[in-house]
């Protein structure tokens, strides 16, 4: 099976927010929540960059590790995807993830954070695929289909890479080569403990 | 050859981005090596190591959508939470929870049952009002269920998860959860309440170095003079204030997302909050020993809010004095009714 990853070229992406918009409009992410964004370091200084970040669906992940009640799952396919009916809500993956992945509906009074909603790599949750149950909980089921992360696809730049480890590696080390230079796998190391050698 | 021209490149860049207000060096030049100015995440993670000014504690960016929290690229300190939280929680945890009960344990086996060494009186006179009874069985209350589901989210996947199956568990856990967050403020209510009614007897005196000097009555079979509360008594007075703080103050931290700062800070207050929490279960694990198992007749003061006279003379022998000179003592034959 695949290694699916998330690989941002930092020096494509052009900060347009699309992949954040087709996020929100793929699963019809409620308001609040958002779980793919675009952050700009060096913001008007030497060495800007803007990095699309979400989920990186880690190998080992933290919010795995920590969750109180282990609803956290791999796939076949290396996707951390979660069980909101196990969720409880109670914000350690939150405090766990490197990369502010967890988001909480912040419904109800103090610290009832509702279920944890986050990037699902288009891979919808435990129920069953594509149904009517799974996009009210985890938003569309793209991989079921055979698709890749929408994010991914509509990136108009191409900075965003979705996809499995090795063929979106090999597409970033071209890249890098051809044009002489790369700002790095952004989350890489964090996440999977590797980054790609070029 | 072509790495010496980088570098001398990259230095230009960089002389260039310190005198960038400079009007003199405002021009760019024309032939930019965009590699020059790429930041690499590795430099701005060491950077982070180095604690370099003006970075942060996270690599931390601009963000166009409201939630300013967002801003956040990456924070490697997730993973340093992750080792406290599934490692040296359950060390500190473990240490202090089963370590208390097997002391006592041992403590029960050596010394025993402290009795009343002139046995029952028949006579009793009252300890605790019902308000202090009230206030002592509100918090008692609350912090059994606290505990209890402050160690579920911690240590509850290990021991009770696999008894019962991920669904139940959860379910459970989430019903923990709500009591947690709304039992949380009875608990501090009646913190505050203990504060105002017990402080004035819990004023450190010279009469408790003389108290722990003597061994307490725990070693031994001493019975060194006490107010209303001996030395012992102070010093859980004191943990359940100090510990009642650090968890309440933590709490609300955790109870209010972001109230603390950003989430550095929420991962130092869960931290604190886990800490002080086990801690105080392993202060109270003694407290409970000492008032029911432990030692004869004291439970009573703490159900009925009467003690034994003889209880009462050998424990706190300056308390009964105090309260005959007040003469609010009233001391009845045991059998009759209270009023």
């Amino acid at each position: 099976m695949a290694r699916m990853k998330f690989l941002c070229d930092a020096d494509r992406c052009i900060e347009c927010n699309a992949c954040v918009t087709a996020c929100k409009n793929e699963h019809d992410v409620p308001w609040g929540i958002n779980r793919r964004r675009v952050v700009t370091i060096n913001d008007g200084r030497p060495g800007e960059r803007s990095i699309s970040m979400a989920c990186m669906h880690c190998t080992d992940a933290p919010c795995a590790a920590v969750c109180p009640v282990n609803c956290f799952y791999t796939t076949a396919d290396a996707v951390v995807l979660h069980s909101k009916e196990l969720c409880i809500g109670c914000g350690y993956c939150f405090y766990a993830c490197p990369f502010g992945a967890p988001q909480y509906p912040r419904v109800g009074n103090f610290g009832s954070r509702g279920k944890m909603d986050k990037c699902t790599y288009c891979a919808g949750g435990p129920l069953a695929d594509n149904s009517a149950a799974e996009y009210a909980a985890y938003g569309a089921n793209r991989l079921a289909e055979g698709k890749l992360p929408l994010c991914a696809e509509m990136c108009s730049t191409k900075a965003l890479l979705a996809g499995d480890s090795d063929m979106i590696a090999t597409i970033y080390k071209e890249r890098v080569l051809k044009r002489g230079y790369g700002s790095g796998t952004w989350g890489w190391q964090t996440a999977y403990k590797e980054t790609i050698a070029i | 050859m072509r790495c010496s021209l980088r570098s001398l490149v990259a230095a230009f860049a960089v002389v260039l981005a310190l005198f960038a207000v400079a009007p003199a060096f405002a021009q760019q030049p024309s032939s930019v090596n965009p590699t020059a100015s790429s930041v690499q995440e590795r430099q701005l993670m060491d950077a982070l190591r180095a604690g370099t000014p003006g970075t942060g504690t996270t690599l931390h960016g601009r963000i166009t959508i409201p939630d300013a929290n967002a801003s956040n690229l990456i924070q490697p300190q997730g993973q340093a939470w992750r080792s406290v939280h599934q490692g040296l929680m359950h060390w500190i945890g473990a240490i202090a929870i089963l370590g208390m009960l097997a002391v006592l344990v041992l403590f029960y086996l050596i010394r025993g049952r402290i009795n009343i060494e002139h046995g029952l009186s028949g006579i009793r006179i009252l300890r605790f009002s019902t308000f202090e009874r009230m206030i002592h069985w509100m918090v008692a209350g609350c912090f059994i269920i606290l505990g209890l589901s402050g160690l579920n989210v911690t240590v509850g996947k290990i021991l009770l998860l696999p008894l019962i199956g991920e669904d139940a568990f959860a379910a459970m856990s989430q019903w923990a959860k709500y009591a947690h967050n709304y039992l949380a403020w009875p608990f501090m209510l009646g913190l505050a309440c203990m504060f105002l009614v017990w402080i004035v007897h819990n004023i450190p005196s010279r009469l408790d170095l003389d108290w722990i000097r003597r061994g307490g009555g725990l070693v031994g079979s001493d019975h060194p003079p006490a107010r209303k509360f001996n030395a012992g008594q102070k010093g859980i007075f004191w943990a359940v204030m100090i510990g009642g703080a650090a968890l309440s103050v933590s709490g609300i931290y955790l109870l209010f997302p972001f109230a603390s700062g950003g989430v550095l800070a929420m991962q130092f207050w869960n931290i604190v909050h886990g800490i002080a929490g086990v801690l105080l279960i392993a202060v109270i694990l003694a407290h409970v020993y000492i008032g029911t198992v432990g030692m004869e007749g004291a439970s009573e003061a703490m159900t009925t809010g009467e003690v034994d006279l003889n209880w009462a003379k050998e424990h706190h022998s300056l308390w009964v004095a105090e309260e005959v000179a007040k003469g609010t003592m009233h001391p009845h034959a045991a059998g009759q009714p209270a009023e």
